[in-house]
């Protein structure tokens, strides 16, 4: 895949737009398929649709958003890097610790 | 405000100091967006004796929509590249067309939400609704003000043409454009087909 970049700042080509397209499209379509068919167990079904999502999403900031590792995006990359820490954070911490609080808050609300 | 200066727009800042910042922007939305994730995922089993997630989920119409975002990201794309071969109507073209799936992903969302609240499940039925309607909601609003944005821009380079400040104003709608594609790919995975799976 080639990216032009013009003034540091990278440029898409039809091409790689077209390849993204493509990618995203099968990558939505293959886990809609699998969840309404129920074609397997539900704890297969819950990882393979994470499994299609994270793929999706390096597929959008390639192809879509040309972010690359190369020293024109160093800052862009680092900001990314970065807010993706905080979301780990935030999310991870958020269920980790509502789900101990529920834990032990509850005597008969199950599910409460 | 002229373009007098080929390398500076104005105030100064040169194209990628503004894509900079409008990205330092797009992440700190991405931190709001991962709040409401957290807050779904901590409130999506709160039922409180109204409907799952499973009986309120209408995944071929989700599909539909999804399709139209991620079409709409393409010919966005199509769009920019168009501007780099400065051919100015063609820019308006795809630009014509990335609305019309942009609304058609707004009008399918509207009238998902009104028929859930027509029927009682309105944002105050449940945790678990409330945390939906902010989370999906707070998307809907991002890509309706996303749509408002491209309006406006239609109508500057319908008027003043591909000039260095529309050309930087179409650059930064696209990395908005793109990321609510991106968001887009959480909400569908984790509220909707992970909801009809438990």
């Amino acid at each position: 895949m080639s990216i032009e970049t013009e003034n540091g700042v990278p440029r898409g080509t039809l091409r790689s737009y077209t390849v993204g397209l493509i990618l995203a499209v099968a990558l939505t379509v293959v886990p809609f398929i699998l969840v309404m068919s129920h074609a397997l167990s539900a704890t297969a079904l819950i990882i393979l649709a994470a499994a299609f999502a994270a793929v999706q999403i390096v597929v959008h900031l390639v192809y879509f958003l040309h972010l690359n590792t190369s020293s024109a995006q160093h800052w862009n990359m680092l900001a990314a890097v970065y807010t993706l820490i905080v979301l780990i954070i935030v999310v991870g911490a958020t269920i980790w610790i509502m789900y101990h609080l529920n834990y032990n808050m509850s005597i008969s609300l199950a599910g409460g | 405000m002229s373009d007098h200066a080929i390398t500076k727009t104005h105030g100064g800042r040169t194209v990628e100091t503004k894509l900079f910042g409008f990205w330092i922007y797009v992440m700190s939305d991405c931190i709001l967006f991962a709040v409401l994730f957290a807050t779904y995922a901590v409130l999506s089993h709160s039922y409180a004796g109204g409907p799952t997630s499973k009986e309120i989920v209408d995944l071929p119409g989700v599909l539909v929509e999804t399709l139209a975002l991620l079409v709409s990201s393409f010919t966005y794309g199509l769009a920019v590249l168009s501007l780099h071969a400065q051919r100015k109507f063609r820019v308006l073209l795809w630009l014509g067309i990335t609305f019309v799936l942009g609304a058609l992903f707004v009008g399918l969302e509207a009238s998902e939400f009104s028929s859930l609240i027509q029927n009682g499940n309105g944002l105050t039925r449940s945790a678990f609704l409330s945390a939906f309607f902010a989370l999906v909601g707070t998307h809907g609003l991002h890509v309706t003000t996303g749509l408002l944005w491209m309006l406006v821009l239609a109508a500057k380079v319908a008027k003043d043409g591909l000039t260095k400040n529309n050309g930087t104003r179409i650059m930064l709608l696209s990395l908005f454009w793109h990321f609510l594609d991106i968001v887009w790919v959480g909400v569908f995975t984790i509220v909707y087909l992970l909801g009809s799976i438990s």
